[in-house]
């Protein structure tokens, strides 16, 4: 049961790993290519810690096979920002309204916001918490995150007006 | 979590995934979406040695509609797809309901509705409106292909029909008449997340007159598979709903369920919220079918 090799794209940049098969991409990400923004709390599905985009969907990168991703493009938070300078404007929310705590869900909780603001640009404060519902801050600061995702969101809009 | 150890394959078609899943049917698996299966290769529950992916398969993922053939969704199908397509939305709104509140934006993203019925959990969320809907699964094997009615393919808890050299390859949904009516409600003690305690659907097809020709009720996470409601069907056919006929087949529905107390309800509760979910069931369906063609 030898590795296999797997070409993946994150955040832009093209990696060949050499992977076990039935090594996780959350894993892998960590583990292999030193990406920790990702984080794994239930390593299960259930808690969106890892939350990660593949070809633009939010997925569960505990529950992806790593073998699976091949040749897909994946984004993590580390993707957000890649200057490392200028942060995008979901990040500049969630420092803004305080909605990071402990700051463990974090990334799971802004890939998921993209996901959603990518999808429905507008969204209302329901849609906010259906469209993060499969990601858990055992901090409890839903409200925060719900106000930063609309703040993100209206500051997005008026971006696109601008240009 | 130490690394499973299984040698992984990714066919390229399906006669090369059929071939694989003959070869290997004493200690593979097939994956589709993932979420049942990597948690429990990933824990070490499972004496597997090969896992064989269908996500490199061209065209397993689609979902199509025809007026005289109806709903084909591809094994590959996701969840968050199905719910989604204007198709099912429109014409099998019990399935997209489903669909969209069972597990997680994440977990539908990558699960299949095929994996849900081949997973074969008794409270699997997609069972129920496709029992209703009279679905159908299509099941190739190398050299041979079989249609399977949904209400012969569960066995029990996990357990279904399938054959280990088997592929589900799709699942067929004939075209709702126009006088119909369906739904599908569950009830779980977490909103999101959760596996359903509870799940019933329904579906109504009218004659001119209001009455009713054809009734399907089936329910989710009450028995060891998913199942129909025989008796209560055959109470509303040739009727017209009034209240006493609906508790009457409520019941009915109740008298069908065999369910059992775990985490999420006891059996009382749930015998409970099958009396009440059918009554509801049952007149949203008729609603929908009386407003007209849709």
């Amino acid at each position: 049961m030898a590795k296999q090799l797997i070409e993946l794209i994150v955040n832009g940049d093209r990696y060949e790993v050499a992977v076990e098969p039935g090594a996780s991409l959350a894993e892998v990400l960590r583990e292999e290519l030193y990406l920790t923004g990702t984080k794994v709390g239930c390593n299960q599905g259930d808690c969106g810690a890892c939350t990660v985009l593949v070809d633009g969907r939010s997925v569960s990168s505990c529950l992806t096979l790593a073998v699976e991703a091949h040749q897909r493009e994946v984004t993590t938070i580390e993707g957000l920002a890649p200057s490392g300078e200028t942060l995008h404007p979901l990040q500049e929310a969630f420092i803004e309204k305080g909605a990071v705590q402990c700051g463990f869900c974090s990334a799971g909780m802004i890939l998921a916001a993209k996901a959603l603001l990518d999808r429905n640009p507008a969204p209302s404060p329901e849609e906010i918490r259906h469209g993060l519902s499969g990601n858990l801050c055992r901090c409890t600061g839903y409200v925060k995150i719900v106000e930063a995702i609309q703040a993100a969101s209206l500051k997005l809009a008026a971006g696109k007006e601008a240009r | 979590m130490p690394t499973p150890r299984f040698t992984f394959h990714q066919p390229q078609n399906l006669e090369q995934a059929l071939d694989l899943v003959g070869m290997y049917r004493t200690n593979g698996k097939i994956l589709a979406g993932g979420t049942d299966l990597v948690p429990k290769l990933r824990a070490g529950l499972m004496d597997v040695h090969h896992v064989v992916s269908l996500n490199r398969v061209p065209g397993l993922n689609r979902i199509t509609f025809h007026e005289d053939d109806g709903l084909v969704i591809g094994a590959g199908a996701r969840l968050a797809d199905v719910a989604l397509n204007p198709e099912v939305m429109k014409h099998y709104p019990g399935l997209a309901h489903a669909c969209s509140v069972m597990a997680t934006t994440q977990i539908r993203n990558m699960g299949t509705v095929a994996g849900n019925i081949v997973n074969s959990a008794p409270s699997a969320d997609t069972a129920a409106p496709l029992l209703a809907y009279k679905a159908a699964v299509i099941l190739v094997e190398r050299g041979g292909r079989r249609h399977v009615p949904l209400t012969e393919f569960f066995s029990g808890p996990g357990l279904n029909v399938m054959e280990p050299m088997e592929i589900m390859e799709a699942i067929r949904v004939p075209s709702p008449p126009r006088r119909s009516g369906s739904a599908y409600l569950r009830l779980s003690a977490r909103s999101k997340v959760d596996i359903a305690a509870v799940g019933v659907a329904g579906f109504l097809a009218l004659d001119m007159d209001g009455v009713i020709i054809e009734a399907r009720l089936a329910l989710a996470a009450v028995a060891p598979t998913p199942l129909r409601c025989p008796e209560a069907e055959a109470m509303l056919a040739g009727q017209k709903p009034d209240p006493q006929l609906l508790t009457r087949a409520a019941a009915a529905c109740v008298r069908a369920c065999r369910p059992i107390d775990d985490v999420r309800a006891t059996a009382a509760y749930r015998r409970k919220m099958v009396q009440v979910l059918a009554g509801r069931v049952i007149e949203q369906c008729y609603q929908t079918a009386e407003r007209g063609d849709a």
